[in-house]
């Protein structure tokens, strides 16, 4: 890494007066139920931010030079209002890059995307065919995506993205989406599994096993320059002499963040949990309050300790992986990445006891059906 | 091309900031976003934003850094900084002349 971009990176872990990346999930609810959701989605917090409540939001981060937000959920484009906010957002300058599963993108609504200025799509996909898709999103998810591709292809959106979270089972279709978004005119862009949401509990069955790794690694050695990948597979640069493209940091907290579809703003898309959680954008001073002076992000970007990690050579390159990585598998956050490419990520797993993991503190899945239901009669109450 | 030929032209061009292009100062010089190309470049030093910021206001890239008082020293280094700028297109060909 050059020295001016070392300086920068510096620069970047110490905070900006603004993200430079924010997501916001706008609403809990989804018509999916994916066996990996970030945020663990499914039904509608009943305390959702307003339509007025966003559009407040949206001045914020006009008035912070925001340049562009990534909108996800849940399933974004349920909520009633979504194509006002949308609007609201590019017209004060901001633009949007919203994240769907396709199955409310008809031919109709695929022209009224397609005209829209400042607007990028990311249909998720997690296979190449609707066996290995499905397993993961749902029955039928598939053919959802494709239909909303073809869709958007139709009405000359241009180049969408269709994204997908690398697993076990689709770490040998890379080629095989890279085709596929070459067919759409689309941009592939593949991210890390984290363990957060329901992937807590999916996670040591999804994730890539060490072999896939290096074969991800590789992969990016040779492609990473024509797909996107939100730089999430830092901790992959042990493997090799060439650093991935891209800034090769944790930006949480520093310069991005998460705001939730009730306001509560959160240090990155994958610590939904109240450790790391630094306000809310309802509270006194709002959103920029939160980003500025929150005691959370203040510690964030301070110098952070290598900790477990000092004595390995490999600490620069992968800067000792992603804190929610570990933080969801009982990992300090000191110690090493879960994947660490070395396999101290195992060893750390296995100190930690289960009891050790932090759940997810919120739980917006829909009610399991029980085709038998049976009453357990039960007290609730203090003993 | 040969690389001297190539950077001597960028001295003489008549550049200025796309008008798509955002910038966001920030402590260690500005964050520029494209808004049509999508593209995020982070500039890394203020003189480097000055010298942009100025282009507009300058026949050339080389009377900009004269203007904007840069060490011909230093030169080369703002050369590869706009040739990076350039091609991904947040700075563009300017056809007009200077509006002063």
């Amino acid at each position: 890494m050059s020295a001016t971009k070392t300086h920068l990176v510096e620069q970047l872990k110490g905070g900006l007066d603004a993200p430079i990346c924010l997501t916001w999930e706008l609403t809990y609810a989804c018509n999916l139920e994916c066996v990996h959701c970030l945020s663990s989605s499914g039904r509608r917090d009943p305390r959702e931010l307003t339509t007025d409540e966003a559009k407040a939001v949206l001045d914020e981060l006009h008035d912070l030079q925001v340049f562009y937000i990534n909108i996800g959920g849940g399933e974004p484009t349920i909520r009633r209002d979504f194509f006002e906010i949308l609007e609201y957002s590019i017209g004060r300058g901001i633009g949007v890059k919203f994240s769907t599963n396709g199955a409310f993108i008809d031919a109709d609504k695929a022209r009224r995307l397609a005209a829209m200025e400042y607007l990028d799509i990311q249909i998720s996909l997690d296979g190449t065919d609707a066996v290995t898709n499905d397993a993961v999103r749902g029955e039928g998810s598939y053919d959802m995506a494709i239909r909303a591709m073809n869709h958007l292809r139709d009405a000359g959106f241009g180049e969408f993205k269709i994204s997908v979270v690398v697993t076990r089972h689709n770490v040998d279709q890379l080629d095989e989406f890279k085709a596929l978004a070459d067919s759409f005119g689309a941009q592939l862009r593949i991210t890390r599994l984290r363990p957060s949401g329901r992937g807590a509990d999916s996670w040591h069955d999804l994730h890539p096993t060490q072999a896939q790794q290096r074969q991800i690694y590789d992969w990016l050695v040779a492609n990473g320059d024509k797909v996107l990948t939100g730089d999430s597979f830092f901790h992959l640069n042990a493997l090799g002499e060439e650093p991935l493209p891209g800034l090769n940091m944790c930006g949480a907290g520093r310069v991005v963040c998460l705001i939730d579809p009730i306001g509560d703003v959160y240090a990155c898309p994958f610590v939904i949990h109240d450790e790391f959680k630094a306000g809310s954008v309802r509270d006194e001073g709002g959103f920029a309050q939160v980003w500025k002076h929150s005691d959370l992000f203040t510690e964030l970007r301070e110098p952070q300790s290598a900790g477990a990690c000092s004595s390995c050579g490999s600490y620069d390159a992968c800067q000792g992986g992603c804190m929610a990585a570990k933080f969801f598998v009982g990992i300090p956050l000191d110690g090493p990445d879960p994947e660490c490419v070395y396999g101290h990520g195992e060893a750390a797993m296995l100190a930690a006891s289960a009891g050790d993991r932090p759940r997810p503190m919120m739980d917006h899945s829909k009610p399991v059906k029980v085709a038998t239901p049976e009453r357990v009669s039960v007290t609730i109450g203090r003993r | 091309m040969n690389a001297d030929i190539a950077s001597n032209a960028l001295l003489e061009r008549r550049l200025a900031l796309h008008p798509q292009v955002a910038l966001r100062p920030e402590p260690f010089g500005a964050l520029a976003y494209h808004y049509g190309n999508r593209k995020l470049i982070f500039l890394k030093h203020p003189d480097v934003v000055r010298v942009v910021q100025a282009l507009a206001e300058h026949d050339t890239l080389a009377a900009t850094l004269r203007a904007c008082d840069i060490d011909p020293a230093r030169w080369p280094s703002f050369e590869r900084a706009l040739t990076a700028l350039t091609e991904s297109e947040m700075l563009h060909e300017r056809h007009q002349d200077p509006s002063g």
